[in-house]
């Protein structure tokens, strides 16, 4: 997928004046945020889990070409083949190959952000295969044509009468107005796309060194039948997501769908061990684990090592108030939100993304309610930090900066310059307020200035109590 | 009872830049609140800014360089106290960070950060302090919890406890008060439409409470909170919380009260 990071400015700006998706944002963010708080509350451990989580996935990094070596040796010993793929391109050429090698004709894909980050569709289409995405919503915006605006709910920037009218569109039969109608026609649609399908897509959550396991979680069910039903089951994944022990992995199960949907558990926690063994009544012929870097190894070297503890619960994105208020295609890549703030400048380079880092206030809420407790507002400040020694950030900010900077260090000239501010301001404000001045367009186009009165607190506070 | 010269402890106000030009009267307000909780007050002539524009825009070399100028013009203090979660958070949490390679600066930095603290948590946690006698402020108000004061800070329940002892106020909370009010320092103006479409969520929240006022502890969102609210003429009035706590919010509010005629 092209990156469209650098037009966020612009994007953000239409997204606020979109009607149907200032609705469809606002219905999420009520949703997601209740129902998490209220999971997270029934279980007075919350806070002790989210600690332990960070530990586990801490150790796991530290240690992760041990778990990923015995993750190999697991899925091999079950019948399956791991590959390795350094980057995008490697990883949609290792798929390929598997599914021209099948002569693959209609390949099912369950939900995977992975598989958006190495642009697996396009490649697949661009080689004569049909690809079905069978989770609703991925499925919603395939028919769209649109990329996913968040990372566990692709769909959340259509309101229902707008999939009434893409699914009229697309299935030509006539338009359904409830949601059960329309989750059931997707069903009909979907269903004959399972059986006919030669080769299963899915993403990975969790992969179980002990066992060699992938596990995905789903509330639809379609990531069983899409690796069951196939005849090949590749999975696609990066490689922090192993983890040592079936035991460590219900630990961030329970903190993943409490911090994503609000629910105690999905629908369907699905294991997959390699391919079928003599005897079993279904599963696949083959099982491959395509195990992306992208980025990865050069963050785990680095001072963002953190972000790989992420466990793509979304958690962040439904308690931002920037993605809140824009929604995810402002974002311009596929991850979205605070999380894909910190990714998108890593993997896709820092001057492709300038504005995802400094479009946040800090407000801290992300950091607030990660399940793995990564300081995303640190990391967005850190790669702030990048942005301004190699000089990626605009130069009248670096100029402001050290402009700033020679005033605030010389308290007496940094003194003067707030008496002048004081007393100008208070001459052009009226009634306590200012409604418009030159250069401050970015503050007064929409809000007031307040007026100062005319003295700083400092020139007051000597006149009344003599300089000490 | 009074506590004895000897025993009071000297506090050196962290005058903030928006408090400095905008609104002195917060910083009067902060001075007499912590004078009649038996403080000896000072304002040391050689501070300017904490340096977090500094910092959040990513120069850290600056933001350092302020942060050894505050080190320096304040260690001297039994406390440092300043009207601002966010200001505060800084000298607390981010020095010790920005200094960690300097092994002097860092134990410097760390000593200063133990005792720095916001104004009203220092009020309520440290001194345990009463608000000055016979205040009243005969007002319906809602309050914005400030990001930096809640989530670096912990500053939740302290501003709610010293406002419940004000003669005639009635708090009414908001939806989502912990919610950004889309300020955000150099945010606001380098995004200023979703800076808007926040404080305008914000501004939802208070005006369907129906109070009269709205108070916080940080001149930043108050200023944007209050900018909007006088940009769309809607009649709610802004205080920064010293100011009721006070007894020294009877003057208009941030950016006038919306009933003068332009």
């Amino acid at each position: 997928m092209e990156i469209r990071s650098r037009e966020f400015p612009k994007r953000a700006v239409f997204a606020i004046h979109d009607a149907n998706l200032q609705q469809a944002l606002d219905r999420a963010r009520d949703g997601f945020i209740g129902t998490r708080a209220a999971r997270a509350a029934e279980l007075p451990e919350f806070e002790q889990l989210r600690e332990e989580a960070k530990n586990l996935k801490n150790h796991i990094l530290e240690n992760l070409d041990f778990y990923l070596e015995k993750y190999e040796a697991a899925v091999t010993a079950a019948g399956g083949h791991v590959h390795w793929a350094r980057d995008a391109a490697e990883a949609r050429r290792i798929i390929l190959d598997i599914c021209k090698r099948r002569e693959a004709r209609t390949v099912c894909k369950g939900k995977s952000m992975i598989s958006e980050e190495i642009g697996l569709n396009e490649a697949l289409i661009d080689n004569g295969m049909e690809v079905v995405e069978t989770d609703l919503g991925e499925y919603i915006i395939q028919l769209a044509g649109e990329p996913p605006s968040h990372i566990i709910a692709p769909a959340v920037h259509k309101t229902k009468k707008q999939i009434t009218e893409l699914f009229a569109h697309s299935h030509n039969r006539p338009p359904k107005d409830t949601v059960p109608d329309l989750v059931n026609e997707a069903r009909e649609v979907l269903r004959g796309k399972f059986f006919a399908a030669d080769i299963g897509i899915t993403g990975g959550n969790f992969l179980i060194a002990e066992t060699g396991s992938s596990l995905i979680v789903t509330n639809e069910g379609n990531g069983d039948l899409t690796q069951t039903l196939g005849k090949v089951h590749i999975v696609t994944t990066s490689i922090e997501k192993v983890v040592p022990t079936l035991d460590d992995v219900t630990l961030l199960l329970r903190l993943l769908a409490r911090s994503a949907t609000g629910q105690e558990t999905e629908s369907y926690t699905t294991l997959s061990t390699g391919p079928r063994r003599p005897g079993d009544l279904d599963g696949p012929e083959e099982y491959h684990v395509v195990l992306v870097d992208n980025g990865r190894s050069k963050m785990l070297a680095g001072r963002f090592r953190e972000m790989l503890r992420c466990i793509r619960c979304g958690a962040c994105m439904n308690h931002c108030p920037v993605y809140g208020s824009v929604g995810g295609h402002a974002y311009g890549w596929v991850y979205p939100g605070p999380m894909g703030s910190v990714l998108t400048p890593l993997i896709k380079g820092l001057d492709n993304a300038y504005d995802l880092p400094n479009a946040c206030t800090l407000n801290g809420r992300c950091g607030s309610v990660c399940p793995v407790k990564i300081p995303l507002p640190d990391l967005l400040r850190e790669l702030r930090h990048l942005q301004h020694q190699r000089e990626i950030s605009p130069p009248r900010q670096r100029h402001a900066l050290k402009l700033w900077r020679f005033a605030a260090t010389r308290p007496r000239l940094y003194r003067l310059g707030e008496r002048i501010a004081a007393r100008a301001l208070a001459l052009v404000g009226k009634h306590h307020r200012i409604h418009s001045l030159p250069l401050a367009g970015g503050w007064t186009d929409t809000r007031d200035l307040p007026a100062p009165a005319g003295k700083t607190f400092i020139d007051q506070w000597k006149a009344r109590r003599g300089q000490k | 009872m009074s506590a004895t010269p000897a025993s009071r402890p000297r506090v050196g106000l962290f005058a903030t830049c928006l408090m400095n030009v905008f609104r002195p009267n917060v910083g009067f307000a902060a001075v007499k609140l912590l004078e009649e909780a038996g403080c000896v007050v000072e304002v040391p002539d050689a501070q300017t800014c904490c340096g977090q524009p500094g910092f959040n825009s990513g120069d850290y070399d600056s933001a350092r360089a302020l942060a050894r100028q505050v080190i320096a013009a304040f260690e001297g203090y039994d406390y440092v106290v300043g009207p601002s979660g966010s200001c505060m958070a800084t000298i607390r949490h981010d020095y010790p960070t920005l200094l960690a390679e300097d092994p002097e600066w860092k134990a410097r930095a760390d000593r200063l950060a133990a005792k720095s603290h916001e104004l009203l948590s220092f009020l309520h946690d440290v001194l345990g302090a009463k608000i000055p006698e016979g205040v009243r402020f005969a007002h319906s108000a809602t309050y914005h919890d400030s990001c930096s004061g809640l989530r670096s800070l912990g500053i939740k329940g302290q501003p709610r406890a010293l406002l419940a002892q004000v003669d005639g106020l009635a708090l009414r909370e908001m939806a989502d008060t912990e919610v950004c009010c889309g300020f955000g320092g150099t945010f606001c103006v380098k995004y200023p439409e979703i800076s808007t479409k926040m404080v305008d969520d914000k501004i939802r929240n208070a005006l369907d409470t129906g109070a009269e006022v709205v108070l916080g502890g940080d001149l930043g969102c108050l200023m944007n909170i209050a900018g909007r609210l006088r940009r769309i003429n809607a009649p709610m009035r802004v205080f920064h919380t010293a100011e009721v706590l006070a007894g020294m919010a009877s003057g208009p509010g941030i950016a006038g009260d919306g009933k003068e005629i332009d």
